[in-house]
């Protein structure tokens, strides 16, 4: 464990940036998985988060190997392929105090894991969920995934006949309660949306495009450093304003902005560009998204939120002291009440 | 009658219905008087996998000895369906009794068999029962014949209704009015011509009536459950919803009125599984319950459990597989399937309650198992125990405190790394019995955190694919299994002197086991009984098998999945195992038990 010195910076919870990182990546050099772990760790330590009080799951694939590389002190469970949602659910029901992280990719989401994904969605599990989405199977060198474009040739797959999976799309439909889309490319959206993911209440799911340099960054893939950087169509400048924070309203023309408030009292701001585009309406969220896929834009930003909608914890009534600190005498009815039960059993 | 030899307390009666009548009401009923009236009574529900109109069989059997297995024939059949009229008649027993309604026709007749006609459409119209309510109540009118029939006293009836119904006083009078009209219609009308009857009996104090199903859930919550995620599946389903009705009575909490207990639904056993074992690893007493289908499903997860090892209690309710099978039928044919379950070498603690008050304690007992071996325990009930209504001896409360095996949290981890000159491993052995120290989320130690996985990893839990490694690690886990057997319930001896041949066998095939041997006795013929209760095997086994020439291991499935199992560990004693399985989807009897022993004897 590297310790924080004076000479280092540190955050409101006295750590260094050093206190957020993992072991080294063993992934291949430019993967845009990597860009990612960065800006969770980025994102980590500007929201003042302890690594102990952070949990991380992921799935089987290249995205789901990413825990290791970032937030090293943290717990962390690698379950099995398109199972991390069950296993992040259980988990977290043990402290519900724990703010949940889960990688996954999209050959661990979009197939095998769909049904697991779209049931986390609808069951509003408070936890980041982001999907390092690449189109491809990159552990088992380069076959399609089911998010690849139609039409994509590769070498030795041949061309790619179906239509492809939707991440944001999924989620919106499953009633997700925050879902954005960013590129791994574009390193500052990205680690504000992962800010406001980590505020919100509920399930923030992130579809984040990130170009297997390896075996699918073809310029005319939608999964390309190339087409990310020509075809990105952020729908807002966005910045994450923490709780108690000032906002600088200076760095803002008037009437370009939108707010939105979550749960914790945090703010994004969202400065328009060139759409007028409102995050809380779903129904504009599902309509953005069938243009960008008839415009063939890769829209970024945050596609929808609903910041005060009940989570899963709310269906229960959990005790404040995480479950899983509970002793024997909480746990255990008394010898009384079995004798009573035995009464009833005729 | 006057000159005929009553029979007491000693028959078997079978209620021929169409399933979603109602009629597990009035079968209920019954059952639940007769035990009132202190008479040792089983019950079992031969249905369809069907919500509406198809055949359905219960069968209750009297027995004063206190025989509980099923019985091959009737000597007493309330046929309420004509659709299968012809096929209860080849059943029926000489000197039987057929009581049927009175627009009934019967294409033949016996003339060694006593029947009585019942006027159920009369007396349902007559009682003003509402037109949407007849078809239900229908039943009730049996109820009040073969009570009249039997001699059952009609205040244990109200008693039954009062449970059945919670005290709703208008749903026990609407049905209690029934069964008094047809009483009272026997009364009049039929002259008792059989030689069945009832009496009151002293004996069954202390004892309750319950399925294995709510014993399992009733047992778990006393085992300090906190987290349960379940999928519907026949005939499992109801020990998830066992839970969900107890669980607000027993698990709130006094203090704060909070829940220390969650129950999930899942999506499916794939979700169940993960659930369970997520919660688990995060230091939840956790369980998911299931039959054959789900567990195939939950194989995967279940093997990166054990080499993850992580804490998780399975319940299997078997029923009739492979495939889809019948789903409401009975089994014991997951046992090879659980005993090696999921890819690569696994092991896997099993244990097998053999009555419902087993059920109960193994149901708390393999929270303590699971979390002192940090492993998948696999409890392997089914059908028969789960869904049917047993009399059992009343739960005991747990005779100990909760095992919560080796956990460190902040203070515990402190004291450790100082004694252990400040070096933690998930994995490490330090205690030399194969089991290693865990933490759990949420300790906010720095050092208490480390990365769970299915892929290989070194005691620090950090991946590594060294040869040497792996198989130190992985040699260590199966370590913990011989740890484990001084954890496991023992298997039960019954022995008589002189015996040479021993039965081995378990679970549910037990009532007709110990039913087998009495009447095996009554030949001369001497018999062990060694009741397995968990897996892996103990000594104790071994002994009994080196100890009897000849060993019949009675199982209900096809391939003699114990005795596979047996042999495995104990080839030396291989030939003198006789295989001794059957099933067909119903419960095991006593005679086929006996026929097997004798054909084998004289072979």
């Amino acid at each position: 464990m590297e310790q924080s010195t004076a000479s280092v910076t540190s955050n409101k919870v006295g750590l260094s940036r050093n206190d957020y990182r993992g072991a080294p990546s063993t992934l291949c050099q430019g993967c845009g998985h990597n860009g990612i772990a960065a800006q969770i760790v980025a994102a980590c330590y500007e929201m003042n988060l302890v690594p102990e009080k952070v949990v991380k799951f992921s799935g089987i694939g290249c995205s789901s190997k990413s825990p290791t590389y970032f937030l090293g002190r943290s717990f962390s469970f690698n379950g099995l392929h398109g199972r991390m949602p069950s296993l992040a659910l259980g988990a977290l029901f043990a402290d519900h105090t724990l703010k949940g992280i889960g990688l996954s990719g999209d050959g661990d989401s979009a197939s095998i894991g769909m049904g697991q994904f779209k049931h986390l969605v609808r069951r509003n599990l408070p936890m980041v969920y982001i999907v390092e989405n690449n189109g491809v199977y990159g552990l088992t060198k380069g076959q399609f995934s089911a998010t690849a474009d139609r039409g994509l040739a590769l070498k030795k797959q041949g061309t790619n006949p179906y239509t492809p999976v939707d991440i944001a799309m999924e989620a919106l439909v499953s009633n997700a309660t925050f879902v954005a889309r960013s590129f791994a490319g574009d390193p500052r959206q990205l680690k504000e949306l992962l800010k406001a993911a980590i505020a919100h209440k509920g399930i923030a799911v992130l579809d984040i495009i990130s170009p297997c340099v390896t075996f699918g960054n073809h310029e005319d893939s939608m999964h390309s450093y190339a087409f990310g950087k020509e075809h990105e169509e952020p729908l807002h400048e966005i910045s994450f304003v923490p709780a108690r924070d000032e906002i600088t309203v200076d760095d803002f023309e008037e009437g370009t902005t939108r707010d939105v408030t979550l749960h914790d009292g945090s703010q994004v701001i969202l400065k328009k560009l060139e759409k007028d585009y409102d995050p809380t309406n779903r129904w504009q969220a599902l309509r953005m998204l069938e243009e960008a896929q008839e415009n063939n834009w890769l829209v970024t930003g945050l596609l929808y939120v609903d910041p005060e909608a009940p989570t899963m914890y709310d269906w229960y009534n959990l005790p404040e002291t995480p479950l899983n600190r509970m002793v024997e005498k909480q746990l255990r009815p008394s010898a009384d009440s079995l004798q009573k039960i035995n009464e009833l059993m005729f | 009658m006057a000159n005929q030899e009553q029979i007491v307390n000693d028959f078997c009666i079978t209620f021929s219905t169409v399933n979603g009548s109602g009629s597990a009401t009035a079968n209920t009923t019954l059952m639940r008087s007769l035990f009132r009236m202190g008479i040792p009574v089983s019950g079992k529900n031969i249905f369809p996998s069907n919500i509406q109109g198809q055949p359905t069989w219960y069968t209750l059997r009297v027995s004063k000895k206190g025989y509980v297995a099923r019985v091959e024939k009737d000597d007493i059949i309330v046929a309420m369906n004509p659709t299968t009229l012809a096929r209860e008649m080849t059943f029926l027993t000489k000197g039987g009794v057929l009581l049927i309604p009175d627009d009934f026709k019967l294409s033949e007749l016996r003339d060694d068999i006593t029947i009585y006609t019942m006027p159920v459409k009369k007396i349902i119209r007559d009682a003003e029962v509402a037109p949407s309510l007849r078809d239900y109540i229908a039943n009730m009118v049996y109820v009040g014949v073969v009570s009249w029939m039997l001699g059952i006293d009609l205040e244990m009836i109200r008693l039954a209704l009062d449970f059945q119904f919670k005290g709703k006083q208008k749903a026990i009078d609407l049905n209690f009015n029934v069964v008094k009209a047809a009483f009272d219609w026997a009364v009049a009308n039929l002259q008792k011509k059989d030689p069945y009857r009832v009496e009151k009996m002293q004996g069954l104090e202390g004892y309750i009536m319950s399925d294995g199903n709510t014993a399992a859930a009733l047992g778990s919550l006393y085992g300090g459950l906190q987290f349960a995620a379940w999928y519907p599946i026949t005939p499992a389903t109801s020990l998830a919803e066992s839970l969900n009705e107890y669980n607000p009575i027993l698990r709130k909490d006094p203090e704060t009125g909070k829940d220390t207990c969650v129950i999930v639904q899942s999506e499916d056993e794939l979700a169940a599984i993960g659930m369970a074992i997520g919660a688990g690893w995060g230091g939840l007493r956790s369980m998911t319950s299931t039959s054959g289908p789900g567990l195939s499903l939950m194989g995967e997860y279940i093997g990166l459990a054990y080499f993850a090892e992580v804490p998780v209690v399975i319940w299997d309710v078997q029923r009739v597989g492979p495939s889809t099978g019948m789903p409401t039928r009975t089994a014991q044919g997951d046992l090879t399937q659980v005993n090696f379950m999921s890819h690569g070498d696994t092991q896997m603690i099993i244990l097998i309650p053999g009555s419902i008050n087993e059920c109960f304690e193994f149901a708390w007992k393999a929270f303590d198992i699971a979390e002192r071996m940090q492993t998948p325990v696999v409890v392997m009930s089914d059908l028969d125990f789960g869904m049917n209504q047993w009399i059992t001896p009343k739960f005991d409360y747990p005779d100990r405190p909760m095992d919560r095996g080796k956990i460190l949290w902040e203070a515990d981890l402190e004291k450790k790394l100082k004694e252990w000159n400040g070096s933690w491993g998930r994995y490490l052995d330090v205690d030399g019995d194969g089991i290693p120290y865990r933490t759990l989320p949420g300790n906010q130690d720095i050092h208490s955190g480390y990365f769970a996985r299915g892929t290989s990893h070194d005691e620090f839990a950090r991946y590594t694919e060294a040869p040497e490694t792996w198989e130190r690690v992985f040699n260590r886990i199966a370590k913990k299994f011989e740890t484990a057997l001084q954890y496991l319930p023992k298997p039960v001896l019954t022995e008589i002197v002189g015996a040479e041949i021993g039965i081995i066998s378990s679970g549910s095939a037990d009532p007709a086991v110990v039913e087998a041997r009495d009447l095996l006795m009554e030949q001369g013929i001497k018999t062990d009984y060694l009741r397995i209760r968990s897996i892996p095997f103990g000594e104790e086994v071994e002994k009994f098998l080196a100890s009897h020439q000849q060993v019949f291991v009675v199982e209900i499935n096809r391939d003699g999945q114990l005795l596979q199992l047996l042999t495995l560990k104990y080839p030396a004693q291989a030939v003198k195992m006789v295989k001794a399985a059957h099933m067909d989807g119903l419960p095991l009897t006593a005679k086929w038990i006996v026929e097997q022993l004798l054909q084998e004897k004289e072979a």
